[in-house]
């Protein structure tokens, strides 16, 4: 098997991650929601990962990590809901807009 | 003791539901009736893990906090104000007066949020409305790159999707209601239609309704994998409904693009009001950003990332906005208030925050009070603070102090910093021409 | 509390007809007395000329509308900033400035009464939260009516007496100044992309008529005895051939007051751009001859500004003609909101002949106490232009160097040329102060008398008649001194004038009730309680006694 090719990253948020950030972010229910590393089951099975196997994520700018979830995303789509540790793989340069490139970056997964 | 408080406003999200129902008991709220699940957290969780004043980590009193606030905001030749969502309008209006009192930056959370929307409306203009006009007389919703089921719970119930409206009095069946996103989200479930376009490719699909819209001939099959007839006929449905409506949230305005998909979105609306009537609305709001953006525009004139340091206001996406700031190490001091910078901001602008002295100002502990030299912790806004808040549709409503704090308001905290700075600065006679116009002074004819 | 004597001023007060006679002017608490003690403190105004402070009866200065004037438009500001002082607060000018700059730049021309003429109803507490950000200036809102679902509901069930206590309530709930009328029906049929061009068209949903709603208000505001008249925007703003409606318009009223707002866009005539030309002449011998009605100009002023209405659909048509950014807000049940940035041109026939018709009205109108200096600012232009526009009114000369600059076919199509008449200082007094003031039923505004405010604005007569007014030596505001030698000295905030209105028990609940259908606020979040003003004034109506 070849190298799997490279994943798009969403981060936005989810209904856990609003709920759980009012009992802190450092709450159990909160840092379980925003380590979860949502991906299509296909990509999960080309990288040999399974449901709630420890991943790193690489971007251009930094990485995280986190626990890999099977959820319902086409193909070559990862979805991680917002907090401190995506925004470890956001890159720091605008390109004179004021806004990151929150979605729509490249990364990889891999077993961590 | 039991009490109940009617009609109160939550403050979480931008729809700004105002219709809820809060019990305290004993001095407990005990419920938050008809709120979402975010609502009712906001509430019923409001006093969870609060911050604690401290400076440099350790336990300091609210008199010290601010002397030593003030200490490193005069002395500051870059200062950086930012944040402002989970504030109540007084606060914000307070935020401007320091910010032009020390010349420093102020941006909101607006910078990483809707700000292309605000850029790309300052290119275009834009077709919108109060949620009103939709709950009573749309009747086609297209929700573009953006998720209300898990960000604006309670839009799809009050404003868009089921209500019945005074023109559309069957509510759901008179709706046609369209979701175009990069996965199928919660909010797919309430459309009639999920149409999936890969991330990124957002702009050549606007664009290729355009074209349907404005009768150009589409030679193509399909566009960034989305079928040439699904766009037809939603084209076809988009001119042909007596009134529709456009509505966008991160996914445009974070994707690459950002304020150009958004433009696209504003110019489709604009084609379409020659043929009938539509209207194109930001999903916009954690928190007050809307009330943000509002008194920033009317006391500068403009809405995000504005410098004072030449002792006037200076506009400048990229420039003044706060992940550029930081990111280009330029801030040698900040002050972060009723926002979580270094949890939001990408690693390489929270970094530079850890590096200089930073103040945090808030009621709970975040990512930003962990590593802030002065954490401030102040009442809850919107549940121990009474105060404004703009709705996501720019309308003001009116926010219910239902608990007693024993924590000083951002307000008062802003308050007393300004009145610190002046004194060392030896400004006294405005300080007293300031605090004599605060007073509220009634007379009667 | 502090006590002033004005002396060896020339003072100018139009209702007591002192024409700049030397008199001593008495202030003590803020207010205008008829004499002092001796050893008063003395502000000497020798060779000065002494003016009430003036009073703005129509200028978009606060509110949702003017709010996106400034957001939507970086650049129209960053040529123009306005610094911090140790006494002033930063912001920004241009044709639509930050808060503190308005309070500064009215006051910079001796006016300490400001009105915002167009507030929806929704929207009343953000535009109240404005102004009490807006310093130097007392100030007050009108309330947008003229599409209000309800007031459309209550005219259909023939049921006038609902439409006032409605009215009532909502002037109340808004702490509005007036009944604010714009394009009537004409917006509600807007929320489906249409329009009225004629006073019996129908209202969508509604089969009500712009005729009804005119005559119906109108009414109301006379049931209610409120201080000032409807103020009414006429449909067709700006269209050719306009002031046939508008000369229609004015005949539907009997003998009621009517205020006439920005009457400069409504006295159009031909059939397109093309044709168009001036009808002033006309307009201004109806009003000549019918005292019920008072105006204001809106004159154009040739430059950048930001165009701003409750009219969406003329806004619309606006775009269509400059292709420029356009902003559009409806609002439920209430309004509608345009914005689009517009540029008059010296050099375009149809601008120089608007700012032509808005001269000839000035001139052609007879009674100055009928007729006031607007800009509709900033739809026709920035309020800062008012000395500019004070010095063709005073200086035929410089009129007719004016005149040589725009378009040369104004020349021969405007009867500007022709009309000698020049302003006296009595009468730019009357039209800037005295005359607004009446019309506002300000009766402590405008004039110098005992009791009245001491709001007072000290000139030094030059014949540069716009050098003159745009440089007060002294300000005075509710009796301190703010402005000194053209520089604030003193920052105050002036206070926010409503009217009185009683709450209508019986209609409340069947308003309650249609509200919690429709609108999507909360009945009882949507009152602004007065405690959300900063300073305020209520001011009583003439109420007359009710049996409902």
């Amino acid at each position: 098997m070849g190298k799997a090719p490279s994943l798009v990253l969403i981060t936005g948020r989810s209904t856990a991650q609003g709920k759980f950030l009012h009992l802190g972010k450092d709450s159990e229910e909160f840092q379980e929601e925003v380590l979860r590393v949502n991906m299509n089951a296909e990509d999960m099975a080309r990288r040999g990962l399974e449901g709630g196997a420890e991943v790193r994520v690489r971007s251009a700018h930094g990485e995280m990590k986190g626990r890999c979830v099977q959820a319902d995303l086409p193909e070559g789509l990862v979805f991680i809901p917002y907090s401190v540790y995506c925004n470890q793989l956001i890159g720091g340069d605008t390109e004179g807009s004021g806004m990151p490139d929150s979605k729509g970056l490249q990364v990889e997964v891999e077993e961590a | 003791m039991t009490e109940v408080f009617k009609n109160v406003t939550c403050p979480f999200c931008g729809v700004v539901c105002d219709d809820l129902q809060v019990k305290v008991e004993n001095g407990v709220i005990t419920e938050a009736k008809r709120g979402c699940v975010l609502g009712r957290y906001t509430f019923l969780k409001y006093d969870g893990d609060r911050a604690t004043m401290r400076i440099d980590g350790k336990p300091a009193t609210l008199d010290e906090c601010i002397e030593a606030a003030v200490e490193i905001l005069d002395e500051s030749t870059f200062p950086l104000i930012y944040g402002l969502a989970s504030t109540e309008c007084d606060a914000q209006r307070k935020a401007v007066e320091l910010a032009d009192l020390i010349g420093s930056t102020i941006d909101t959370t607006s910078s990483v949020c809707h700000s292309p929307t605000l850029q790309a409306i300052q290119h275009m203009g834009d077709s919108t409305c109060t949620v009103g006009e939709i709950k009573n007389r749309s009747r086609l919703l297209i929700f573009w790159g953006c998720n209300p089921a898990e960000s604006h719970p309670r839009h799809f119930s009050r404003y868009s999707v089921t209500p019945v409206g005074r023109f559309v009095p069957e509510g759901r069946k008179g709706r046609y209601v369209v979701n175009v996103d990069v996965r199928k989200t919660p909010s797919a479930r309430a459309a009639d239609l999920f149409i999936q376009v890969p991330p990124g490719k957002d702009y050549e699909v606007i664009s290729t309704l355009r074209a349907l819209v404005n009768g150009r001939p589409v030679d193509a099959a399909e566009v960034a994998g989305v079928k040439i007839e699904i766009l037809r006929d939603l084209a076809e449905r988009m001119k042909s409904v007596k009134f529709g409506s456009l509505f966008w949230g991160m996914g445009l305005t974070m994707s690459r693009g950002k304020h150009m998909n958004v433009m696209a979105m504003l110019q489709l609306a604009r084609d379409l009001n020659q043929y009938t009537k539509f209207t194109a609305s930001p999903m916009r709001g954690h928190g007050n950003v809307v009330g943000a953006a509002t008194v920033l525009s009317y006391t500068t004139g403009y809405p995000f990332g504005i410098n004072l340091g030449r002792g006037y206001p200076q506009y400048g996406p990229g420039e003044f906005t706060s992940v550029d700031v930081l990111a280009r190490g330029e801030a040698d001091a900040a002050l972060i208030i009723a926002a979580d910078a270094v949890g939001n901001f990408p690693a390489a602008a929270a970094s530079h925050l850890k590096k200089i002295p930073t103040i945090a100002i808030d009621p709970k502990e975040s990512m930003t009070t962990k590593t802030a030299n002065i954490v401030i912790a102040t009442a809850v806004s919107g549940i121990e603070t009474g105060g404004t808040v703009y709705r996501m549709d720019g309308i003001p409503l009116p926010l219910t102090k239902i608990m007693d704090s024993d924590y000083p308001s951002d307000l008062d905290v802003l308050s007393r910093i300004i009145a610190g700075i002046r004194r060392r600065r030896g400004l006294t006679e405005t300080e007293t021409l300031h605090a004599d116009a605060e007073n509220h002074q009634r007379t009667s004819l | 509390m502090p006590t002033l004597r004005i002396t060896n001023g020339r003072v100018f007060d139009p209702s007591r007809k002192l024409r700049g006679d030397i008199s001593d002017l008495c202030i003590k608490d803020g207010k205008i007395v008829e004499s002092l003690p001796g050893d008063a403190p003395v502000l000497d105004a020798k060779n000065l000329i002494v003016f009430p402070g003036g009073v703005d009866i129509h200028s978009h200065i606060a509110g949702p509308k003017v709010n996106i004037g400034r957001a939507l438009r970086p650049e129209d500001h960053r040529h123009d900033p306005v610094p911090r002082t140790k006494i002033r607060r930063s912001g920004t000018g241009g044709s639509v400035p930050s808060v503190f700059a308005t309070g500064y730049r009215y006051a910079e021309m001796g006016y300490t009464t400001v009105m915002e003429a167009a507030v929806p109803p929704i929207g009343a507490r953000h535009a109240h939260e404005e102004l009490n950000d807006t310093p130097m200036f007392d100030k007050g809102i009108y309330t947008l009516m003229g599409s209000n679902e309800f007031v459309l509901k209550y005219i259909r069930e023939k049921r006038p007496d609902k439409v006032r206590d409605f009215v009532s309530w909502l002037l109340r709930a808004t702490r509005g100044y007036a009944i604010k009328l714009v394009n009537p029906g004409g917006v509600e049929n807007w929320k489906y992309g249409q329009d009225v061009t004629g006073l019996d068209d129908l209202v969508n949903d509604f089969d009500v008529t712009p005729r009804q709603i005119l005559t119906t208000m109108a009414w109301v505001n006379e049931e209610l005895g409120l201080p000032h008249t409807i103020h009414l925007h006429c449909n067709n703003l700006g269209v050719p051939g306009n002031y046939s409606l508008t000369l229609e318009t004015m005949k539907a009223f009997e003998k009621q007051r009517v205020h006439l707002t920005h009457m400069q866009f409504h006295c159009y005539g031909g059939k397109s751009w093309a044709g168009f030309s001036t009808k002033a002449a006309e307009i201004a011998e109806y009003i000549n001859s019918h005292p019920n009605f008072t105006l204001d100009v809106g004159q154009i002023i040739f430059g950048d500004t930001t165009t701003m209405t409750a009219d969406g659909p003329w806004q619309y048509r606006l775009h269509g003609l400059n292709h420029r950014k356009w902003y559009n807000a409806d609002v439920e049940l209430e309004s509608s909101c345009g914005v689009v940035p517009y540029v008059f041109k010296e050099n375009n026939y149809v601008n120089a002949m608007q700012w032509a018709i808005g001269l000839e009205l000035f001139l052609l109108v007879r009674d100055p106490w009928r007729i006031y200096l607007t800009t509709d600012h900033p739809n026709g232009g920035s309020f800062i232009f008012y000395p500019h526009i004070i010095r063709m009114l005073m200086d035929r000369e410089y009129r007719q160097d004016c005149l040589k600059k725009v378009h040369p076919r104004v020349l021969r199509d405007t009867a500007l040329q022709h009309l000698d008449r020049e302003y006296t200082l009595e009468e730019i007094c009357i039209i800037t102060r005295s005359g607004p003031a009446r019309a506002l039923g300000l009766r402590h505004k405008g004039h110098l008398g005992p009791g009245a405010d001491a709001d007072v604005a000290i000139y030094k007569e030059d014949s540069n008649r716009e050098a003159m007014f745009e440089g007060p030596i002294y300000v005075l505001k509710g009796g301190e001194l703010v402005l000194k030698d053209g520089e604030i000295v003193k920052h105050v905030f002036g206070r926010t004038l409503f009217v009185d209105t009683p709450e209508p028990a019986e209609l409340l609940g069947e308003i309650r009730d249609d509200f919690e259908k429709y609108y999507t606020v909360q009945f009882d979040n949507y009152s602004l309680p007065v405690e959300a003003l900063r300073s305020y004034q209520p001011v009583a109506t003439r109420a007359k006694a009710r049996t409902s």
